[in-house]
């Protein structure tokens, strides 16, 4: 793009709008069902579809392992993934501050398309809007996906069964925290970056060579913590987790540590949970562990039959290293730094 | 394993709580003082491993929980005051003032409110807007009162006069004694904080073993540091002589930090305070020593502290003390929930009631 900055005139529908379409999203996000450019993508797609959508809001908008497009297209992709999809196309909201200069525009247009090759769909509609300064943070991106299920029936929150092991494909907080540190201005978490990646190869290789998975879902906003205690209640049982099964990277351990946080419940963006039956859980991890972004996976819990555990239905019992035990409970908002 | 590791490590916990259940001879009471306590028994899962005999009562040791209600009223009233933006740390953003209005519900209506680390971060805001007033929330023990000195100092000699601070802090010693004090006092033994002790090292503790006959310990966070800390208070019963050990001295010296306690007294003057739940304790809080009054929020913004009637119903006052335990309170978990707090110590991660709401099992 020859110019430096995005104008009002960019959202506006006349040329410069067309300049921006042409010389930057056609460019790269380019693909024949885009490039007709008709008013919607006509789309090939048969049998029951999943279908989810996003608005991805992060400040900072580039943080280490990721921005905030790179998100848009993992987040959206590893929704539509855990139902036991495999992601076909995906649609692109970007809602844009005037003033927002053009290269850092393109740099996210340009990791954003990587992602999606990498994911392996294809971005077939999209809108641009450009608002006066003040209206929104820098950019906001909303990020629609569909995919077919490649599943008979489609996994869901609801079909932990007691008995199931609980696997993760790796460790758990690093979103999270890499960028909490990085929007604070807080340095001392310098090796930690954002696990933000597509997981739907995983996803894919799961269903056709395990099989019987009976739930899967990416613990993003409030952790695993807030993920494995609505999977508890949609399915009626009791979860127990082995805390110190738990993979935690040591930097993320000492930087929640410092600031009070709890790693369990901080978002993750590349990572999935994956409930089937026990028998099944080393074929899995091991699968797992051959991907890229599952070499970490590991067994982390139990799902039991509430009568087989202290606790009620619906809840989420932590194993301390000790051998004690405590609730694992849904936090009631935002973790909060706290005094002391 | 390093240092920090050893203190959690499950074989060592084991042994030392066997020893516990052969050294216990008859029921203890502890209270532990800070809520960082609180909230390492319930997550490290000590709390069902302890034997039944020993109970464990939280104390007025979370800054938020014994911030006083006429105290939130007064920083609520700053919050949306033309020009003025508060800086505060996180965990006072849920705090319930009256009619349940909150820093985060003042936020989203427009109050600039800004959550920071350290008060030094507050002066850097201040620098920034050189047209409006940061005012900083004091509130904390003696922890964090030395750095917040610190950045008033440093705000002198930039000459930063649009950098306040509002005084709420308390000193712990002086509520012990006021624990103490009280004819149906039902503590055993204290779990002295780990942090505060950094700063005031033993000295101001020792008038609990004297004059009360009560053991105390300084304690670090860590499992094998709360069992060391309770086999050391059995000890001291069993021989009949209460003294105030200090268990946690890889980080708390004897003598505590006499350069931050300088800085502290050098800024501050002890006043007395009012403290939520337990009323007003005299030398217990910290104003802003005259020779500073221009950075003094109370005095440079013209605040006093109205009358807030106590919330009806909210028990935390007996929670803090140790005479209630937090579910036996009728409002836990129905009218009180962290949704919709209605004391603080719900609202605060370290408060005793929330802990036991976000913990504690039951079938």
């Amino acid at each position: 793009m020859n110019e430096s900055t995005l104008l009002l005139d960019h959202g506006s529908g006349g040329m410069a709008s067309n300049r921006l379409i042409g010389d930057l999203f056609f460019k790269h996000f380019g693909n024949p069902i885009l490039n007709e450019m008709n008013d919607a993508a006509l789309l090939d797609i048969s049998g029951p579809i999943t279908m989810s959508t996003d608005s991805y809001t992060v400040d900072p908008i580039f943080f280490p392992g990721g921005n905030i497009g790179t998100l848009a297209i993992h987040g959206t992709v590893n929704d539509v993934a855990m139902l036991g999809a495999k992601p076909r196309y995906i649609s692109c909201g970007f809602i844009i501050e005037e003033g927002l200069e053009m290269s850092t525009l393109e740099k996210i247009v340009i990791e954003m398309a990587e992602a999606a090759k990498e994911a392996d769909v294809l971005i077939v509609t999209g809108d641009t809007k450009v608002v006066p300064r003040g209206c929104v943070d820098k950019i906001f991106i909303n990020t629609t996906g569909i995919g077919e299920l490649i599943l008979p029936e489609a996994t869901s929150g609801a079909h932990a069964k007691p008995g199931d092991a609980i696997l993760v494909s790796g460790t758990m907080g690093d979103h999270g925290l890499t960028v909490l540190s990085n929007r604070e201005g807080l340095n001392f978490a310098t090796d930690v970056q954002s696990d933000s990646a597509p997981l739907n190869h995983i996803v894919a290789a799961l269903i056709q060579e395990i099989g019987d998975i009976h739930v899967l879902r990416d613990p993003t906003r409030g952790g695993l913590a807030t993920t494995l205690n609505e999977i508890a209640v949609q399915s009626n049982v009791t979860i127990n987790l082995k805390e110190n099964q738990v993979p935690v990277r040591e930097s993320v351990r000492n930087g929640c540590s410092f600031l009070g946080l709890d790693p369990f419940y901080l978002a993750n963006e590349g990572k999935l949970i994956c409930i089937l039956p026990q028998e099944k859980a080393e074929a899995a991890l091991n699968l797992m562990r051959s991907m890229k972004y599952g070499e970490e996976a590991t067994q982390v819990g139990t799902v039991l039959a509430p009568e087989d555990s202290p606790a009620k239905a619906g809840q989420v019992i932590l194993e301390t290293p000790l051998g004690g035990h405590r609730l694992l409970n849904m936090l009631e908002g935002e973790q909060l730094p706290r005094i002391c | 394993m390093n240092v920090s590791d050893s203190f959690k490590d499950p074989e060592l916990c084991k042994k030392l709580l066997e020893q516990l259940h052969e050294e216990l001879d008859s029921p203890l009471r502890f209270m532990e003082v800070c809520g960082t306590h609180t909230v390492a028994i319930f997550q490290s899962g000590l709390r069902p491993l302890l034997p039944k005999e020993i109970v464990h009562l939280s104390g007025p040791g979370c800054p938020v929980c014994v911030t006083h209600e006429s105290e939130v009223a007064a920083f609520l009233d700053l919050a949306g005051k033309d020009n003025v933006i508060l800086a505060t740390f996180g965990d006072l953003m849920r705090v319930p003032g009256p009619k349940g209005r909150n820093l985060k519900l003042a936020k989203a209506e427009g109050a600039r409110i800004e959550i920071v680390y350290s008060p030094l971060d507050a002066l850097k805001l201040a620098q920034e807007n050189p047209n409006d007033t940061v005012v900083f929330l004091g509130v904390g023990f003696e922890t964090t009162a030395p750095t917040i000195a610190a950045s008033i100092q440093m705000a002198k000699q930039q000459n930063l006069t649009n950098f306040k601070v509002l005084s709420f802090h308390k000193l712990v010693p002086p509520a012990l004694k006021v624990l103490l004090e009280d004819p149906d006092c039902a503590v055993d033994a204290f779990l002295l904080p780990g942090h505060v002790s950094t700063i005031l090292g033993m000295e101001p503790y020792h008038f609990v073993a004297e004059r009360y006959n009560t053991p105390g310990v300084i304690t670090g966070f860590d499992p094998v540091d709360i069992l060391e800390s309770l086999l050391i208070m059995v000890e001291q019963r069993k021989n009949g002589k209460a003294s105030i050990v200090n268990q946690y001295k890889r980080a708390v010296s004897d003598s505590g930090n006499a350069k931050a306690r300088e800085i502290m007294f050098s800024v501050f003057n002890i006043a007395e305070a009012q403290w939520r739940g337990v009323g007003t304790i005299p030398e217990s809080g910290l104003v802003i020593k005259d020779e500073y009054e221009e950075f003094d929020a109370l005095k440079a913004l013209d605040i006093t502290l109205t009358d807030v009637p106590q919330t009806p119903g909210c028990k935390c006052g007996e929670v803090l003390k140790g005479k209630m335990q937090p579910s036996d309170c009728p409002l836990f978990a129905k009218g009180c929930t962290p949704a919709k707090p209605v004391g603080p110590c719900m609202v605060s991660t370290e408060g005793s009631c929330a802990a036991y709401f976000k913990y504690q099992v039951t079938a």
